[in-house]
């Protein structure tokens, strides 16, 4: 399922853009958000700051806490939620050592660009890979938690139950329900638990770093420069679904060397044709009307290797 | 026109010349692998002292003409850092000093070098304080030794949004004050958390008073880290008591404490990190690096005959600038062998603090890997 409108934001702890952005997105509504800061694991309630610069009434689903409890309350589901990351974690190995064998001549091939027609063919050629790769994983993953749903029937345990009513209940008071950022598999993970987009249904959402990962269509992982391993950024998971055709890159500043065209171009020729929107502070991206909308210094990676201010 | 021969045509037009130059250019000088350092006063020589394993102590300037300009062209390679002081003789007088020209330093516990950066070095920008990173606390304290039978100072650091009900692992380092004051340890720690590539963790940095004695791989010194410190700071702080959650690290002697503390103890750490140590053995006969190096070299001898497995991973530097680059070297094998995942890295550096400083990024994450690829706020 597809949102009709949607905002999606850069890291909000400087220069936050949040309160515009629910205004922009809701002003005929006086009404409350819901918050869900379930990335920030143990410091989900440490909201204070985006509350004092929210200034209405603000929701915290607390689901971070709330998966706690059940967990609690249900040592079978715990056993269950641990294999199935365990196994997720193998999976992503196994990929990540098939994807680094694709990436590599993609980047010789990139850097040898226009030395003659064989090496562009080439390099259309070894994409049809990767990408094949990437959506064999998200189908891999995707089965795997169908998989784990169904044997534990999450949707008719009562611990789950008892949580999804309380949260349907909260959601049901605000206009405008906010997801931010933090540890991106736990927030999808709670996400998807409760299903939280089958809750709030086609309704004005704003998210921001791991909060648009989540809602996206794929989750990309990804560091240019990271101090160990590999800079090959990877697709961990299908993500909600929620933003269609988006590809978020939060802190690229930090995180990616959008100066290097070969770099940039190995994310935006992977993903093409999402887009690939740059994240850094001050980054707006609006949905609505089946396109999105940039504000002011809201940049996205082009299949040139070069970035592209994303037109209002 | 060469550099040199730029100065020596200067110096034959007079002091507006010469003074026209030194406005044009920065001196030391560094283009490509060249580097000319230049010194201006009147001297009856004048002489680079540097501490480069391999090359003469000294090298000597030449004087341009009967100038008082003195100048000399080495070959440093790219990437080098090169720490050094300009020797001049004086009315008979032999004086050391920082190069006045040269407005980078390297400071050390016993005050501080002029430093020259080869082409292609910039100091880590992780290394300077960030001010968007949150930042960690340091405090003062003391630990009782019954080892020893007296109390050691010690300066716990406890990262930024420390929350007592979180578990954290330890990382203790071996003159911990010298990497705080010499190699800015607390900024890399705020940073490289505050970017994720290191997990939010608790450091414990000790000093000793008689460190070329403790830390000469002395039995009591091991003991004391394991049995009293650790123990200690598990009833003070969070911690996560597992093997696989502790590392221990240090420099020179410092790294040699470290490695036989492990040995002493496998199995107690997961970690080592392991910054130009004093690793120095003998294949046969006799070493010559004076008594102080006694019971280090019986203990590294010990260790390549039977080294077991002190931990599951080790970062290992040194600079190749180092004397002690050939026993480095020489120890990587033999821990391969031991089972450990080890990741050696050399740097055009010696052995000084900023070489051990700009290894920590490599070095700390390689123990301790933070959750950068999964969390995005």
């Amino acid at each position: 399922m597809n949102l009709s409108t949607a905002v999606v934001l850069g890291p909000q702890r400087r220069e936050p853009l949040l309160r515009e952005a629910i205004d922009d997105l809701v002003s005929s509504s006086g009404g409350g958000v819901a918050l869900i800061t379930a990335g920030w694991e143990e410091r989900e309630q440490e909201d204070e700051e985006l509350r004092q610069h929210v200034g209405r009434p603000v929701q915290n689903l607390e689901l971070w806490t709330r998966v706690e409890r059940v967990f609690d309350e249900d040592a079978e589901l715990l056993k269950a939620v641990r294999g199935r990351y365990a196994t997720l974690r193998r999976v992503q190995e196994l990929y990540r050592l098939r994807l680094e064998g694709l990436m590599r001549p993609i980047t010789e091939l990139l850097a040898r660009a226009g030395e003659d027609p064989w090496v562009d063919a080439e390099e259309q050629d070894a994409w049809e890979l990767v990408r094949g790769l990437d959506r064999q994983h998200v189908a891999r993953v995707t089965e795997i938690h169908a998989e784990f749903e169904e044997r534990v029937q999450l949707t008719e345990r009562a611990a789950v139950q008892a949580a999804r009513r309380e949260i349907e209940q909260q959601l049901n008071d605000a206009c405008c329900l906010l997801v931010a950022g933090g540890h991106v598999g736990i927030l999808l993970q709670r996400l998807r638990l409760f299903d939280i987009a089958g809750l709030w249904g086609d309704q004005p959402v704003i998210a921001w770093s791991a909060g648009a990962m989540a809602l996206s269509e794929r989750v990309v992982l990804f560091h240019d420069s990271p101090p160990q391993g590999s800079s090959y950024a990877e697709v961990m998971d299908a993500g909600l679904g929620l933003l269609p055709g988006f590809v978020a890159f939060p802190h690229a500043r930090f995180r990616l060397r959008t100066n290097d065209s070969v770099r940039v171009q190995l994310l935006s020729r992977r993903f093409s044709p999402a887009t690939c929107a740059l994240l850094d502070y001050g980054a707006r991206f609006d949905w609505r009307d089946g396109e999105w909308h940039g504000h002011t210094d809201s940049r996205r990676l082009c299949l040139s290797g070069e970035l592209q201010e994303v037109t209002p | 026109m060469s550099l040199v021969k730029r100065l020596e045509a200067a110096v034959e037009r007079g002091e507006a010349a010469v003074g026209a130059v030194l406005d044009a250019l920065t001196f030391p000088h560094v283009e490509g692998r060249t580097v000319t350092f230049l010194f201006r006063g009147e001297a009856q020589g004048v002489s680079l002292h540097h501490w480069i394993h391999g090359l003469p102590r000294e090298l000597p300037f030449r004087r341009l003409g009967s100038s008082n300009c003195w100048v000399l062209q080495i070959d440093l390679p790219p990437g080098s850092r090169m720490e050094y002081k300009i020797g001049v003789v004086c009315g008979g007088r032999a004086e050391m000093l920082r190069d006045p020209l040269n407005e980078h330093l390297a400071r050390d516990p016993f005050g501080a070098n002029s430093v020259v950066y080869g082409d292609g070095y910039t100091p880590p920008e992780w290394t300077e304080e960030d001010p968007e990173a949150r930042k960690g606390t340091i405090e003062e304290r003391h630990v009782e030794s019954p080892v020893f039978g007296d109390w050691r100072p010690i300066q716990v650091y406890r990262p930024a949004r420390f929350r007592p009900t979180r578990r954290y692992p330890l990382l203790i380092v071996h003159d911990g004050a010298d990497y705080l004051k010499f190699a800015q340890l607390k900024e890399i720690l705020d940073n490289l958390i505050h970017r994720l590539e290191l997990p939010p963790l608790i450091a414990v940095m000790t000093q000793s008073l008689d460190r070329m004695n403790e830390y000469a791989a002395d039995d009591r010194h091991a003991d004391f880290i394991v049995q009293d410190l650790v123990p200690q700071m598990e009833d003070l702080l969070p911690l996560v008591r597992q093997p696989s959650a502790r590392a221990v690290m240090g420099a020179s002697f410092g790294a040699v404490a470290s490695l036989s503390t492990a040995w002493r103890h496998p199995g107690f750490f997961g970690g080592l990190l392991l910054q130009s140590g004093s690793f120095v053995f003998t294949e046969i006969g006799e070493h010559d690096r004076g008594p102080v190096f006694d019971p280090v070299v019986d203990f590294v001898n010990r260790f390549r005959k039977e080294p077991g497995k002190p931990a599951e991973s080790c970062f290992v530097s040194c600079g190749v600038y180092e004397s002690l680059i050939y026993y480095n070297r020489s120890l990587v094998p033999l821990l391969n062998d031991t089972g450990m995942h080890v990741r050696f890295r050399e740097a055009n550096d010696g052995h000084n603090w900023e070489n051990w400083r700009d290894q920590l990024r490599e070095g700390l994450s390689w123990l301790f890997p933070g959750p950068l690829w999964h969390v995005y706020e």
